[in-house]
């Protein structure tokens, strides 16, 4: 036996047993039927605001959409969704800073996916964290609202980068701050190159239809 | 800070490969890491310390090896570097691209072992 070290190459996503249960929940979406958008952001961009509000209109048209909620400590985010009717489930994470695969598998846990259109995954309010951990969703969306400047994008890329669709939220007060729309779309581009951008008030309903519209065309049944 | 998670789960899967090989003493993980992976090296690092303790690792080094961010650029019609994460353009001639070939890289490279 030799004492000599030798080097074998392994090449192994270190992520892997996430991404496998991911993969899996993304066959169980599909199967279902089931659109799958998650939702990453800073604390306090208006996730849930939004969220309340996507999964309100979405009842009025028909549709039948469900929420997993990721907080650290509370269920005051919960609490707020269930009045829009729709079946919502709390993640605590207690001092994990972000969600993962099997967290979503076991939250689910009891639904019957068949009976659903629309899926929303909120992760913890964070813009580093979330953005290693594939969730099975069929686009991640990231948050910013028009109070947190136009710079971050710039100051958090991976985030942006790992992101399918930016949301600048609370434009209802863009003016009183002095939000600078050229400027935030520009930094979105730099760091994702053809990013979808939606600009939208969740407490006005002001572009909230192009929200809808977008929802409606990825889910035909 | 996930890193201490991302450590946790490096051990995890060296563990597997190790045992796949039939045991092994392990010297050394290499990892490749992509700067869109979001995972900070420095912080991964010191987390690794912590995570490899009271471990069959516990002797082992993490050796980290930084992966650029590679795109396919559609003008040069070749893999180019961009200019920064926050500028995603063609260092050869400034084209935004998003279609990414390397850089989220989060890869159990190789170990180096004793057998």
């Amino acid at each position: 036996m030799s004492a000599t070290p030798r080097i074998v190459e392994v090449r192994r996503n270190v992520l892997k047993h996430n991404d496998q249960i991911a993969a899996a929940l993304r066959l169980r979406f599909e199967a279902a039927g089931v659109f799958v958008a998650s939702l990453v952001s800073s604390p306090g961009s208006g996730k849930t605001a939004f969220l309340e509000k996507t999964l309100t209109l979405l009842k009025e048209k028909g549709y039948r959409p469900a929420a997993v909620v990721g907080d650290l400590a509370t269920d005051n985010d919960a609490a707020r969704l269930a009045r829009s009717q729709a079946p919502v489930k709390q993640i605590t994470t207690g001092t994990l800073c972000h969600l993962e695969a099997a967290m979503i598998e076991k939250a689910i846990d009891g639904w019957n996916l068949n009976e659903l259109d629309f899926l929303f995954i909120e992760n913890v309010g964070n813009l580093v964290c979330p953005s290693s951990y594939d969730l099975g969703e069929n686009i991640r969306l990231v948050l910013l609202s028009v109070t947190e400047g136009e710079d971050k994008p710039l100051k958090y890329p991976t985030i942006f980068n790992s992101a399918d669709l930016a949301i600048v939220t609370k434009i209802d007060l863009a003016e009183a701050v002095e939000f600078d729309h050229t400027a935030a779309r520009s930094n979105i581009q730099s760091v994702r190159p053809g990013m979808a951008m939606l600009e939208l008030s969740s407490k006005t309903g002001q572009g909230m239809a192009a929200w809808m519209e977008l929802l409606a065309s990825r889910q035909s049944r | 800070m996930h890193e201490l998670s991302i450590a946790m789960s490096l051990l995890d899967v060296a563990e597997e490969e190790v045992e796949r090989r039939g045991g092994a003493q392990v010297e050394a993980i290499y990892l490749r890491l992509g700067p869109l992976a979001g995972v900070v090296k420095e912080a991964l690092l010191s987390a690794y310390e912590l995570a490899r303790e009271a471990t069959p690792f516990a002797a082992s080094r993490l050796v980290i090896e930084e992966v650029p961010i590679v795109v396919f650029c559609a003008k040069c019609d070749a893999e180019r570097s961009v200019k920064s994460p926050q500028d995603f353009c063609c260092v050869e001639c400034d084209t935004p691209s998003s279609k990414l070939i390397h850089g989220r890289e989060l890869e159990l490279a190789a170990l180096e072992i004793i057998e």
